[in-house]
């Protein structure tokens, strides 16, 4: 199933949310939309749901225009930011609503329910209340409702907002793995660029509600298209100099022992070390290191650039 | 959404009616006969200005304000060991506390009735401890319900700051709980000030206040105009009390942590332990003592100790047309309709107001709560006692009334129950495919079913033991249980007081299992 949106616009109180987005979906891809907080993410799928009429644009499914459909007849699946189950129903409940809306008989539904919740791995939680789950939990079963009506495609807002440390990845790593088998078209929204390119087979790069650059992970990075996009996936040594943009990518940039910059911060991330140095002319820049033995703070150290690191960006820094 | 717009306006259409038509209209009809004179606008300054108007208006007011501090001295204490601490028994604590304030004000006054002395002086003090027994619910459930979710940690954090326990209570506590003591107290004033079945039964001659005396001058002396008058007075002081407590709680409202209720509770310690046993203890005394008390006056027959007075429910009697125990079946039956009334009447406007679209009519269906029950009843009777609506002895009267007085507590019931319905569960049912009624069916429905099922059991425990307005409605060959209670006291003798014990008892075991079974059935099923 093939989603397109174009032109949408969404304002409140007339400051716009949406400023006509354009996106395009192909059947069994997923794309994130990778955004800061605010920036009209959540808009974005509860216009796409039917639960925010736009002011202006379309949202077309496999090429028909979804105006005047309401939510419940649209068959577009959304996992919300903090779950949302319903309290007054249990697992099994709340993952066999959207079964019993289609009218699926009792005797199916059950065994939908059970593979389900396999799949989101809480087999036999069918009679668990919701409100003794934890978090990662609470989470899954709400993917489980999402998925068991076998939406057309699947919106997921900050599936992964509410967690951290291990549990957070762990549920990653199953998304991955179970959009991969199921192929399912799905949008995902967050504001996490490592959760944006693990799960998207695009990134969409939001900002003020609109979309900057949608691209593959890979091309992202490698060429973001502005000086916001590029420090806003993390790469932070950006320089204007003479009207034109360039960027150096961290992981280009060497640091040996010698002269000519200072360390300024060295912070272990797991397997990296993330360092950033002053040079002697005045200039900051970050760089990463694999080395066990790596410099520390205060260190003299000397700083070579690689120049396939080194790119420049031609279009000017998009206004708004 | 032009299709929520429209069921919007159908749900608070039928509240809108009702109200007109049994609000609004009688009390048209009260304006009219308080406000002409010979066909001209006229005030009644002669009745308004009479000394005796401004003795009747003074001690209403200051037997009120006493009624209030007495009710927060013993209240307080009460709230803050339900509050604070964890207990076996605590959650039976505070359903328990509920029930001297559903109890008809006619089957509290019998109680105390029964617990004084033979022969002694009705008065104040039985006035005060009758409004005290009624109104602690009121303190415990508001203060306490608010008391026990505060974060503990602004207590650490005051401590922590070297505030000791005295000076804690005086900077955190006290400020921090200002605006629900504000809300209790004024609620507790407002009922106390509107008090009727206490003060005509307890009072003795010569205690009356506005509200007794509009009955007075409208069914004994039969001087309608003074009763107008006097009820113009009445609404007018009622909605001085309101605004002025409505004013106070929003100005010390204001944000304050609110923890879950299990972080906030803890056992008690030491001395602590004595304090809330003899908080309890002291409780369970003074609210108990007047329902044994009555008990045992129903049982304490003319021929030895045993069931006598209960047999003779279902004999003729000099004090009734009917065996009292057709005012039994005569009051559940009203009770029945009047509860199905107010539930749709105040379930409708609760679900128009929760929606945002209505706050107008949050404030009208309220009104008739701050108008006093004997208004409503003597607006009754002057309006409805002519062309175009001739309904006089019509039976219905009694449930409509009832209802009336019941709707306000239906709306409080069920509106913050709606509204505290998360819109995102709402559109998560859409989501999955939930049409509008759908989503209403599977998801406001059941998270209010519980709030519903309270209020139900509110509606009919109100129905059964109101008395202001039903006084003046009801029919001799129809009485209800409270009327032919006031009935047996209004007769001398001891089978007369034995008799309106014996159905005092009845009435209170009624309310107290329909009230508690109400909540129970509600907690099962809204459970699964």
């Amino acid at each position: 199933m093939s989603l397109a949106v174009e032109q949408l616009a969404v304002s409140f109180d007339g400051s716009p949310a949406l400023a006509g987005v354009e996106l395009e979906v192909a059947a069994g891809e997923r794309l994130a939309v990778l955004g800061p907080s605010g920036s009209g993410k959540s808009t974005l799928l509860r216009a796409i749901a039917g639960l925010q009429r736009p002011d202006a644009g379309r949202v077309v499914l496999d090429g028909r225009d979804l105006a005047g459909v309401p939510t419940h007849e649209r068959g577009i699946g959304l996992m919300f930011q903090d779950g949302v189950l319903f309290p007054h129903r249990n697992v099994e409940g709340n993952v066999a609503f959207g079964l019993r809306m289609q009218g699926m008989p009792r005797g199916e539904r059950a065994g939908r329910v059970a593979r389900v919740l396999e799949l989101v791995g809480l087999s036999g939680f069918e009679r668990r209340s919701t409100t003794n789950l934890s978090g990662g939990e609470r989470q899954r079963v709400a993917l489980a409702r999402a998925l068991a009506p076998e939406p057309r495609v699947l919106l997921l807002d900050e599936p992964l907002g509410s967690l951290d440390g291990p549990l957070r990845e762990r549920l990653l790593r199953d998304l991955e793995a179970l959009f991969e088998r199921l192929r399912l078209t799905v949008v995902l929204v967050t504001h996490d660029v490592g959760e944006a390119f693990a799960i998207g087979d695009r990134v969409a790069v939001f900002r003020d509600g609109r979309v900057v650059q949608a691209a593959q992970p890979d091309e992202l990075w490698a060429r973001p298209v502005d000086a916001w996009t590029a420090r806003f996936l993390g790469i932070r040594n950006v320089r204007e100099r003479e009207g034109r943009t360039v960027v150096i990518r961290p992981e280009a940039v060497r640091v040996e022992r010698g002269e000519g910059a200072v360390v300024l911060l060295a912070e272990r991330r797991g397997p990296v070390v993330r360092l950033r140095v002053r040079l002697d002319g005045g200039d900051e820049l970050d760089a990463v290191t694999t080395a066990l033995e790596h410099p520390r703070r205060g260190d003299r150290v000397a700083v070579e650039i690689d120049p396939a690191g080194v790119f420049e960006i031609d279009a000017a820094p998009e206004a708004g | 959404m032009d299709g929520r717009r429209a069921a919007l306006i159908a749900a608070a259409a039928l509240p809108a009616a009702f109200v007109a038509l049994f609000f609004a209209y009688p009390l048209a009809a009260i304006l009219e006969r308080g406000l002409t004179e010979d066909g001209g606008f006229e005030l009644p300054w002669d009745v308004l200005g009479a000394h005796s108007t401004l003795e009747l208006l003074w001690f209403t007011t200051w037997q009120a304000a006493a009624s209030t501090l007495a009710t927060l001295a013993f209240g307080l204490p009460l709230a803050w060991v339900v509050s604070r601490f964890s207990f076996p028994g605590r959650s039976l604590v505070r359903a328990l506390v509920l029930v001297p304030f559903v109890l008809p004000t006619v089957v509290v006054a019998t109680a105390f009735l029964a617990v004084l002395p033979a022969g002694s002086e009705r008065g104040l003090l039985p006035i005060l401890a009758a409004h005290v027994f009624f109104n602690t619910a009121v303190v415990v459930r508001i203060v306490s319900s608010y008391w026990s979710r505060l974060d503990p940690r602004l207590w650490h954090a005051a401590a922590s700051l070297g505030a000791g326990p005295a000076r804690r209570l005086r900077e955190v506590t006290l400020p921090v709980l200002a605006p629900p003591l504000t809300a209790a107290a004024a609620l507790t004033f407002l009922f106390c000030f509107t008090s009727f079945g206490v003060i005509l039964i307890l009072g003795g001659p010569g205690r009356a206040t506005l509200e007794t005396e509009i009955y007075n001058q409208a069914a004994r002396a039969f001087d309608l105009r003074a009763a107008a008058a006097l009820s113009l007075l009445q609404l007018a002081a009622v909605a001085l009390v309101l605004v002025v407590s409505a004013a106070t709680e929003r100005r010390l409202g204001g944000a304050v942590p609110l923890a879950p209720e299990q972080d906030a509770l803890r056992r008690p310690r030491g001395a602590e332990r004595v304090a809330v046993a003899g908080v309890l203890g002291v409780s369970a005394l003074l609210l108990g003592l007047p329902l044994a008390a009555l008990v045992d006056r129903s049982l304490d027959g003319p021929r030895g100790y045993g069931l006598g007075f209960y047999r003779a429910l279902g004999d003729e009697t000099a004090s009734l047309l009917v065996p009292p125990w057709h005012a039994v079946l005569n009051s559940v039956l009203f009770a029945c309709a009047a509860t199905a009334v107010a539930l749709a009447v105040g379930g409708l406007a609760a679900a128009a107001i929760a929606t945002r679209g209505a706050p107008w009519l949050d404030a009208l269906v309220m009104l008739p709560l701050g108008a006093s029950a004997v208004m409503l009843g003597f607006g009754f009777v002057i309006a409805f006692d002519d062309p175009p609506l001739d309904l006089r002895g019509s039976a219905w009267l009694v449930p409509v009334v009832q209802a009336l007085v019941a709707a306000p507590f239906v709306v409080r019931i069920v509106a913050p129950s709606l509204r505290s319905i998360d819109e995102a569960l709402r559109e998560a049912a859409a989501v999955l495919g939930a049409s509008p009624a759908r989503v209403w069916r599977e998801v406001d429905l059941p998270l209010v079913l519980r709030a519903v099922g309270v209020a139900a059991g509110f509606a009919f425990a109100i129905s059964l033991g109101e008395f202001g307005a039903t006084v003046f409605v009801a029919r001799a060959d129809w009485p209800t249980v409270p009327v032919a209670i006031f009935s047996f006291l209004g007769r001398p003798g001891a089978v007369n007081a034995g008799q309106a014990a014996a159905l005092s008892v009845v009435l209170m075991a009624l309310t107290t299992v329909v009230v508690l079974a109400a909540d129970r059935v509600t907690v099962r099923r809204g459970s699964l």
